[in-house]
């Protein structure tokens, strides 16, 4: 793969860095999808986290480890944090002015917080889908090749975007349509065009802060069928207020409750079925929240 | 409470209630008022250049004096003096000013609005803006002279075959004049592009240049181009700038060629200035050309006019 050529200047000593390319080198290109094999490694990893807005503490001391190749939700009430965590990983709270990040955030071995990191670059290797469906208006090959164009990737264009519009499950209802705009599509098509667009560039996780919040029942399960299906080349992090949803589709699950804190968090089966605590039982079970 | 009562008050009209009668008729009058005054000045220009022209000149009854106005609309001189309206003289320093304008404003009103609303910190934005403001409520006739007194020897020091009277002068200080107006149409466009779209581009890791030019932009675009319509409007209907810099010698010049902006010549607006300045008799034909130029200058602010909605509504992005 060429992309892994050129790169070990980058500015770490560890070879296995060269697989982050978080240093500033846009020109890096995509990964091939074969060389990835499911395991457990972990991809994120946070330790002890703070944010603040301006002097109100959003997040309060997180430390997790999320693996590779699964599907970890973020469950919590509404304010709790788990979108502004989210948004730790791939350094979008830096667009906040007020926004200020304590603590070490690991990709992979590389802290996204040290004072080399290119929050671009990083957010190149970090795909995200947001709650609300965001296509650019352009057409839909464009939106996909997006990435791929301010990445200045090189390779086929039309194969790349083919294939990502496939894995979004996508592509069949839109083939004939590739060069309309992508905001003529159906709010749950829109979606699943966000996701071929944030997958295209080939990341290494992929963040989804409430992707089916937004959309009616039949759109949010084909959204959900595809989650478990990108879950198997993919590190997926999906934040949702939806507790079924998280049983559903997450392998692990991590529970944050008001305050910013993370009062939970395992394997999925575990959290729903054993809480270890009170006051996520309450929260799971409905009793508040 | 009984089923009277409840009819009673369900159908007490409040709509044509005293206070509620008294404050629309008032708001509808104030509305109306702007209405009738472009009608009135409407009429007024149509039935006057009217009797200018010899086609029209019967329909309105009237028997004296006439141009034809195919020699109005194509003949290229014009002189007054000897019974010459070739209004393609005046239309020609007219289009060369705007184009001028245009080619100094776009860009740099753009630029701005771009600084603006996407790189400008708050502070930045707090000195810049103001400033701006500052630019546009200049009176026009201070841009004149600054026109004159500093650009036109500037551009003698590069060209020395540069008039004292010129068009690249006016053009540069009628371009300066409507970059606030650029700026600030282009900014609101911009401001207007949803956040979303912002955010879901520097989620692709997508630099400041890309969104700001990639994303931001395009979206924009109907509401940039209606800011450069409405800007050569004004380029065009400008008066007190053009008529000082300009010169006051009627010039055919032609637009094609670059080299017309270094001489002057008589754009509309300041040849009607020049006419309301000399002593032409009222009802006279040089009077009444001063309406025939007027209803052309009308016309051609009409249609960019029309031309910005035409595209606002075309290029105006859903999202």
């Amino acid at each position: 793969m060429s992309g892994d050529d050129g790169r070990t200047d980058g500015g770490t000593v560890d070879p296995t860095d060269d697989d982050l390319a978080i240093q500033t080198d846009v020109s890096a290109s995509v990964q091939s999808r074969d060389q990835r094999v499911a395991s457990t490694e972990t991809v994120v990893r946070a330790e002890n986290v703070n944010v603040f807005y301006n002097d109100a503490q959003a997040l309060n001391d997180i430390s997790l480890e999320i693996p590779e190749n699964r599907v970890t939700a973020m469950i919590g009430p509404s304010g709790c944090g788990k979108s502004t965590f989210l948004r730790c990983i791939n350094r979008m709270n830096d667009l906040i002015a007020a926004a200020r990040v304590e603590g070490n955030l690991f990709l992979r071995n590389k802290n996204v917080y040290d004072d080399d990191v290119d929050p671009v670059a990083l957010r190149r290797r970090v795909g995200m889908v947001f709650q609300t469906p965001n296509p650019f208006p352009k057409s839909i090959y464009e939106n996909v090749a997006y990435g791929l164009e301010i990445q200045g990737v090189d390779g086929d264009y039309d194969e790349i975007v083919e294939e990502s519009l496939r894995r979004a499950a996508l592509w069949d209802e839109v083939k004939d349509q590739l060069h309309e705009s992508g905001l003529d599509l159906s709010g749950g098509q829109q979606q699943r065009l966000c996701i071929a667009r944030a997958i295209a560039p080939d990341p290494e996780v992929i963040l989804m802060d409430e992707p089916a919040s937004a959309l009616d029942p039949v759109a949010t399960s084909k959204i959900e069928d595809l989650i478990a299906d990108l879950a198997e080349e993919y590190t997926v992090i999906i934040v949702t207020h939806n507790m079924q949803q998280a049983a559903r589709i997450s392998d692990k699950t991590a529970v944050f409750l008001t305050g910013g804190e993370l009062v939970e968090f395992g394997d999925t089966d575990e959290v729903f079925k054993n809480p270890s605590s009170d006051r996520v039982e309450d929260y799971i079970t409905g009793k508040f929240g | 409470m009984g089923t009277d009562d409840i009819s009673a008050e369900l159908t007490r009209n409040t709509k044509n209630a005293p206070p509620e009668l008294l404050t629309r008729v008032f708001f509808f009058i104030c509305a109306a008022l702007s209405v009738v005054t472009t009608a009135s000045i409407v009429v007024l220009l149509v039935s006057e250049a009217a009797k200018f022209f010899s086609v029209t000149a019967p329909l309105v009854g009237f028997a004296g004096e006439t141009v034809s106005m195919v020699d109005f609309l194509t003949g290229t001189t014009w002189q007054v003096g000897s019974g010459e309206y070739g209004v393609l003289a005046l239309v020609s320093a007219t289009i060369l000013i705007t184009v001028g304008a245009g080619v100094i404003s776009i860009p740099l009103g753009v630029a701005t609005a771009i600084y603006l609303s996407e790189y400008a910190s708050t502070r930045a934005r707090s000195i810049l803006k103001p400033a701006l403001e500052v630019l546009a409520g200049i009176p026009t006739v201070v841009y004149g002279f600054f026109a004159l007194i500093y650009i036109t020897p500037a551009i003698q020091t590069l060209l020395p075959d540069t008039g004292t009277f010129n068009l690249a002068a006016a053009s540069t200080v009628v371009g300066i004049m409507i970059i606030p107006m650029v700026a600030s149409i282009s900014e609101d466009a911009m401001s207007a592009v949803p956040d979303e779209l912002k955010q879901a581009g520097y989620g692709m890791g997508a630099t400041k240049f890309d969104v700001s030019t990639g994303i931001v932009v395009p979206a924009a675009l109907s509401g940039i181009f209606s800011s450069f319509i409405l800007a050569l409007s004004r380029a065009i209907g400008e008066t007190m700038a053009v008529t000082v810099a300009a010169g006051s010698q009627a010039n055919f010049l032609p637009p094609w060629d670059p080299t017309s902006y270094l001489e002057g010549a008589l754009p509309m607006t300041a040849a009607m200035i020049q006419l309301l300045l000399s002593d032409i008799t009222g009802g006279g034909l040089a009077y009444r050309s001063l309406f025939a130029i007027g209803l052309t200058l009308f016309v051609l602010t009409l249609t960019m006019n029309i031309i910005s909605d035409v595209i606002t509504q075309r290029y105006r992005e859903e999202y």
